[in-house]
């Protein structure tokens, strides 16, 4: 097993995502079987190899400090869950209710 | 009008410049053929209808004349690419609600091209699949038999070609997503070069490999489509500032003294033996039309699985985190803190392939794990690279299989992410490179079709075209429908 119950967990938490114990026991598994899979990369000689993160040919595009028209805001907030008084609402940050936060 | 969803993209045209048809009656035509089929093939998550129609009478009355090739024709859109007002998913429980305020570049082209978007087809959910399974809303289903999947990501963009639902849709490809269900589909499908279309209001999966292509039911119909999608954004700072050639210009079916490049990789192990068969007669079919066919070595393409495995999972689970349930898409309601929104959106929002994918790369990318995984994973897709600028420096155009395997039955491979992955073995190589690739026609093997997949050097789609278009003239494999087409059982 390339990784542990407790390490996937973890990497969980990072993420920003949580699973129940049986989902948990099934991510470990898969994980660690494609993490084998990738590990073949260990046979490749490296060695002063250039790392290669992007194929596009330029790497910074400026531009002129131009103000262009955006987009409307109402528009914007079409999408929000849920707002109030034009601005997005979301629950108590600290968990011991509102006035906590 | 008879059987107008059988017409190519020129035969449209003719009749829409003549008048025989007006664009109004061409969208009625194709909603109507979407209404009596999508049952057969599932492949729209969005109907567009009573917009297209507006559209088409606007268009009708400006007028459709020989220089504007693409006005009145229908097109559908992969639902990852974002249109104003009409609903975007993603295929995501994430984004069911999700109404975009402005159009993505490619569409801003649709539009300027008087082109009318039908709807926005289904796909693997944030494009994670080969199969169009892992879809939060519907299975769809292979034209040729509805028993099997129609490959992915792009399976609904495929699907609906092919069954005549639409002459053209746009797909996108990060690891074969575009030629793989063009394959699976018996259809044309084009991944151009990394930077000819561009991304911007594309919803990122990997940003430095996913790029937006047209399918097709013959050569010619893509490179128009193509011609029309294609140039420079300034939104997208990866789009290319070179000049956007016609690609229809060398479609004159002479290949004459082409030089052809056929990897001994791409025909090795986990290559069944009926594609094998039909890419070694396509060979000697370049070579019975004058051009040179040689086999050539890609050492390094058997580790391009696990490259893309690390560099698209780790760009994803970075991309993905802009899904938080704040400001668009599924809120979870069970929530006591801030946190829970977090938490609890993406752990309810996300289907199962996506959270495996932002788990690998967020394990690839965590503190212990960066050099050995993602770094190295840059260093390997370096030397890919470098393997086909190898061939390139000697040779036109590179063939192969698009796929090991032809389409695979429904719920075959999806518990399965190893397999499913190795799927996409001969086409991520071209993603990983930033090269053009397609898959055209090739022949049949089990009775399902089998797709010739042409990779090309950056920015070269002409010649890939010139070669695509002479094959196809010189075989009939394009001609064959299958049965939803009127084809024969």
């Amino acid at each position: 097993m390339a990784i542990s119950e407790e390490k996937a967990k973890h990497v969980a938490k990072l993420s920003k995502l949580s699973f129940s114990n049986d989902e948990l026991k099934d991510f470990t598994d898969q994980l660690g079987k494609i993490i084998d899979m990738v590990e073949l990369l260990e046979e490749v000689d490296t060695e002063g190899v250039p790392f290669t993160s992007n194929v596009a040919q330029s790497i910074n595009v400026m531009r002129e400090d131009v103000i262009t028209p955006g987009m409307d805001r109402n528009e914007l907030m079409k999408n929000v869950p849920e707002s109030e008084n034009g601005y997005i609402k979301v629950p108590a940050i600290i968990d011991n209710g509102e006035a906590g936060a | 009008m008879e059987k107008l969803y059988d017409k190519s993209l020129t035969e449209l045209h003719d009749l829409l410049v003549s008048k025989e048809i007006t664009a109004t009656d061409l969208t009625r035509a194709t909603l109507n053929r979407i209404n009596e089929t999508e049952k057969d093939v599932d492949s729209f998550i969005t109907i567009n209808d009573e917009k297209a129609l507006e559209l088409a009478k606007a268009i009708d009355l400006k007028g459709i004349t020989e220089s504007n090739p693409l006005a009145g024709i229908p097109i559908g859109i992969k639902d990852n690419i974002v249109t104003k007002d009409i609903l975007t998913t993603a295929a995501s429980k994430m984004l069911h609600n999700f109404n975009p305020i402005y159009d993505a570049t490619a569409m801003d082209k649709v539009y300027q091209a008087d082109m009318i978007p039908v709807g926005k087809l289904n796909m693997d959910e944030f494009a994670m699949g080969g199969s169009t399974e892992t879809s939060y809303f519907k299975k769809t289903k292979n034209a040729w038999d509805h028993s099997k999947v129609p490959g992915g990501s792009s399976g609904g963009s495929a699907a609906a070609v092919a069954a005549g639902q639409v002459p053209v849709s746009l797909g996108t490809d990060t690891g074969g997503s575009i030629r793989q269900p063009a394959s699976f589909n018996g259809i044309v499908g084009m991944k151009p070069t990394y930077g000819r279309v561009s991304r911007f209001g594309l919803i990122a999966f990997s940003s430095s490999l996913d790029q937006i292509g047209p399918l097709t039911r013959n050569v010619k119909d893509n490179a128009l489509a193509l011609n029309a999608i294609s140039g420079y954004d300034e939104k997208d700072g990866t789009s290319a500032g070179v000049s956007v050639p016609d690609f229809t210009a060398g479609l004159t079916g002479d290949i004459k003294g082409m030089k052809v490049a056929l990897p001994k990789e791409y025909l090795g192990e986990g290559v069944d033996a009926g594609v094998r068969e039909a890419v070694l007669k396509a060979a000697e079919t370049f070579k019975a039309l004058g051009a040179t066919v040689e086999e050539v070595s890609l050492p390094h393409s058997k580790y391009g699985v696990a490259v893309y495995y690390i560099i698209a999972s780790s760009e994803a689970s970075s991309n993905l985190q802009r899904f938080d349930g704040i400001r668009y898409g599924y809120r979870s309601e069970n929530v006591k803190n801030l946190e829970d929104v977090y938490v609890n959106s993406r752990s309810e929002g996300f289907g199962i392939e996506v959270k495996r994918r932002i788990m690998l790369g967020t394990f690839s990318l965590s503190a212990g794990h960066y050099d050995a995984h993602f770094k190295k994973a840059g260093q390997v897709r370096t030397l890919i690279k470098q393997d086909f600028n190898n061939v390139f420096e000697k040779y036109d155009i590179i063939i192969g299989p698009a796929s090991p395997t032809v389409a695979f039955g429904l719920g075959e491979n999806i518990n399965d992410p190893i397999t499913m992955y190795m799927n996409d073995l001969l086409t991520i190589p071209v993603n990983l490179a930033g090269l053009p690739g397609m898959s055209i026609p090739a022949g049949f093997s089990e009775g399902l079709p089998v797709g010739l997949q042409i990779i090309g050097k950056a920015f070269d789609e002409s010649t890939m075209y010139k070669a695509a278009y002479a094959f196809e003239q010189a075989t009939d494999f394009h001609t064959k429908k299958p049965v939803i087409l009127g084809g024969n059982d």
